[in-house]
């Protein structure tokens, strides 16, 4: 520990931490724009500049050691005007069209602007005017709203390791943008929405699909139905001011009721059927000699990167579609059926918490017989921007349950929305496919909590399984170079895109810290051990669904519905 | 094999730090940088096609478009630019509809900015394959133009 003095006053710091970190923890609130908690400082905004005594001129506190006995002051005069000076020389470059932004009332310039008392436009001149790429079905950029922090860039390449986009140009002409400043579309990015989390403006966002839905709902000839994913219902009461890790679950669903969806499905149902069909392809693989180690298939971001950097790794994929594919396939097939309704007027819609999902769903072969399995998906973002569209007052809804025959689900489903998720349902339901027995020790503990790499070894009848599950596609990589160079103690790895897993996926509330993050976690783990079901294999409606329907896991309806294939990619990488 | 392979080849042991020179010999060869050079490159040095592209994009030097048959550099100096040079720049976009660092699309000419071509009594001055025209104006362009658009066709009937 060192002793440095802040603003006349002492407090103790640190020796490893920056003199940023060292401010925040004591309470000093320091703005930043540039800044990523857990990556290397880049020092590119200037925003949290400070004065230190000796110092040549301001320093970044981001980029600035602490020292015993140096002297901070933090908000000085002088080093206020200098933060002032740089939200306004910013401005210069930025329209002024907040009203028609995806991030008004949630933009981090706004709010800095408010907080310097920007009143006036200082620095008038012309403005870059860029073309803004709405090529791709999930985030949009808009260059004219960048400010340059490059946090975006920083995230796809250092946490998810795949550099879509990098700054190009020079000067008042920089821009962030893609190689060959092409559309996302034919770039390879994987569509996951890391760089919308930590984009501090409008210049990111996600493809909106909210008007669509509105005018599906308001069509007499369709049959809107609607599912949410597993991490929905522990982030969406953030977008509504209640702490993180409220689970609002039947709130949720009375919600949606309201809006005039006509039926509720909970998309933990069809990852309770993922892991009937992709515990039964593991088993099988292991029998068989299959291609190992088996890789989990729910993450689109994870498909995408293998199919454009690691195509050899294809067979490794498990043929399961994602439980969104799956239970729009039933929906449309199964249900419509029962229903005696025309699949061709079911208008089926799911919230995610992902940008990917979106891409997912307009895959050419996330469908069937010309009938795509999902019609629209939404972020948590966007359930909340329609939920405040129609005025509904979520804590003043009905709670409600989930419709049949796709609302029943294990608390196993549900895990499916933290990083381990998949991969402890998985384990639960294949020690029962394999022995016929339940697992003793139910809570894989292992496979738990928020770190990016998670290895354990499982016995399921005298068979060590070796499984991994990472999240953050940079670690997958590292995974896949050990696999390439001769690793083989794996059987089953479960990756997921974004880091923790979909509680911090890139359609959720946006400015969540770790803290918020854990909290989300916790909320699905205490889901899993109050529930009295907790077994995919114990859900009774997914029995049902094969005894009626399917037949068996990995049976002939089941290929046709629930299983898809993948195809290497060329794009430009 | 290719030009890319070749000069990749003489880079022993590529590093990122090996970048800059491996681009530059690309463009003498090729006269620019291809996509699938950028691409290339981006493979075996282990960078993504953007990060390339941003570096490159970052320097004046490297050019994006095959050159065409003729270059224009439009002197973008102190005294051009008080005789009106931003004008001149301006008249050759439109008339060529290209951007500074384009080709036309029938290969003809190629659009380059200079900081100071060194001839600042003749401003505004424009060099094409480093011939000098004075005094250019936004109206005398296109009869510039014409005289190169005119050679070549008389080159094509002289074979």
């Amino acid at each position: 520990m060192v002793t440095i003095e802040v603003n006349g006053r002492q407090i103790e710091a640190l020796k490893s931490h920056t003199l940023l970190e060292a401010l925040r923890r004591d309470g000093i609130d320091i703005p930043t724009l540039c800044h990523i908690e857990g990556l290397a400082p880049s020092g590119a905004c200037r925003m949290c500049v400070v004065e230190v005594e000796g110092a040549n001129g301001l320093v970044p506190s981001c980029a600035y050691p602490v020292q015993e006995g140096m002297k901070v002051k933090t908000h000085s005069p002088r080093v206020m005007e200098a933060r002032k000076t740089i939200i306004e020389l910013l401005l210069a470059n930025h329209p002024d069209d907040c009203l028609y932004c995806a991030r008004n009332d949630n933009c981090e310039l706004q709010s800095l602007a408010a907080l310097f008392g920007v009143r006036e436009r200082v620095y008038k001149g012309d403005r870059n005017v860029h073309q803004i790429d709405s090529s791709s079905p999930s985030i949009v950029r808009d260059p004219n709203k960048c400010v340059l922090c490059g946090r975006c860039v920083r995230v796809c390449e250092e946490i998810q390791g795949v550099s879509a986009i990098d700054f190009i140009n020079r000067g008042s002409k920089a821009t962030v943008g893609t190689a060959f400043d092409q559309g996302l579309n034919v770039s390879s990015c994987i569509k996951c929405g890391q760089c919308i989390l930590a984009c501090p403006t409008g210049a990111l966002h996600e493809q909106s699909y909210v008007g669509d839905i509105i005018d599906a709902l308001k069509d007499p000839e369709k049959m809107v139905v609607v599912q949410h994913a597993p991490a929905i219902s522990v982030t969406l009461a953030e977008e509504f001011g209640l702490k993180a890790g409220t689970d609002v679950c039947s709130l949720m669903t009375g919600v949606l009721r309201m809006l005039g969806f006509e039926r509720v499905f909970d998309t933990s149902f069809s990852a309770d059927l993922t892991i009937m069909e992709e515990g039964s392809e593991l088993v099988h693989r292991l029998k068989n000699k299959g291609v190992l180690p088996m890789m989990t298939s729910c993450s689109p971001g994870w498909i995408k990167y293998v199919e454009q950097f690691y195509p050899e790794f294809i067979p490794n994929l498990s043929t399961c579609k994602s439980p969104q594919q799956m239970l729009g396939a039933v929906t449309k097939s199964f249900f419509a059926e029962r229903e005696k309704i025309d699949p061709k007027k079911i208008y089926s819609v799911a919230i995610m918490p992902c940008t990917a999902k979106k891409f997912e769903a307009q895959r050419p072969e996330m469908g069937n017989s010309g009938i795509s399995d999902i019609d629209a998906v939404l972020t948590t973002r966007e359930l909340a921007e329609l939920i405040r569209y129609f005025g509904i007052d979520m804590q003043k809804a009905q709670p409600s349950a989930a419709d049949t025959p796709f609302g029943m689900r294990s608390s196993a489903g549900k895990l499916f929305g933290v990083s381990g998720g998949v991969m402890e349902a998985a384990i639960r339901s294949a020690y029962f496919l394999v022995t016929g027995n339940e697992l003793q020790e139910i809570e894989v503990k292992q496979v738990r909590g928020l770190d990016s790499v998670k290895e354990t070894k499982v016995d399921i009848d005298g068979i060590e399984l070796g499984v991994a599950v990472v999240s953050g596609l940079n670690n997958a990589k590292k995974l896949l170079e050990q696999i390439k160079a001769g690793r083989d103690d794996l059987h089953f790895i479960e990756v997921m895109t974004c880091p923790g897993g979909c509680i911090a996926g890139g359609g959720q509330p946006l400015n969540a810290d770790k803290k918020a993050i854990q909290a989300r976690m916790k909320a699905i783990y205490k889901i899993d051990s109050n529930d009295a079901i907790r077994t995919s294999h114990g859900n009774e409606a997914v029995k049902r669904l094969y005894a009626e329907y399917l037949g068996e896991p990995l049976g002939e309806k089941s290929h046709q519905l629930l299983h898809t294939y993948y195809a290497k990619r060329d794009v430009i990488k | 094999m290719s030009v890319v392979r070749k000069i990749l080849e003489k880079h022993s042991q590529p590093k990122r730090e090996t970048l800059i020179p491996i681009l530059q010999e690309i463009q003498e060869e090729l006269g620019y940088l291809s996509r699938e050079a950028i691409c290339e490159v981006g493979e075996k040095l282990n960078l993504s096609a953007s990060k390339i592209y941003g570096v490159a994009t970052f320097y004046n030097q490297f050019r994006f478009e095959k050159a065409g048959l003729y270059e224009i550099q439009v002197c973008r100096g102190t005294a051009c630019h008080v005789k009106g040079s931003a004008s001149v720049l301006e008249a050759l976009k439109q008339e060529l509809q290209i951007e500074p660092g384009g080709t036309t699309r029938d290969g003809l000419f190629n659009l380059e900015v200079v900081a100071c071509i060194g001839a600042c009594s003749l401003a505004p001055v424009i060099a094409v394959n480093g011939e000098f025209h004075a005094g250019v104006s936004p109206d005398s362009i296109k009869e510039i133009l014409n005289t190169y658009r005119e050679r070549v066709v008389e080159n094509d009937q002289g074979k």
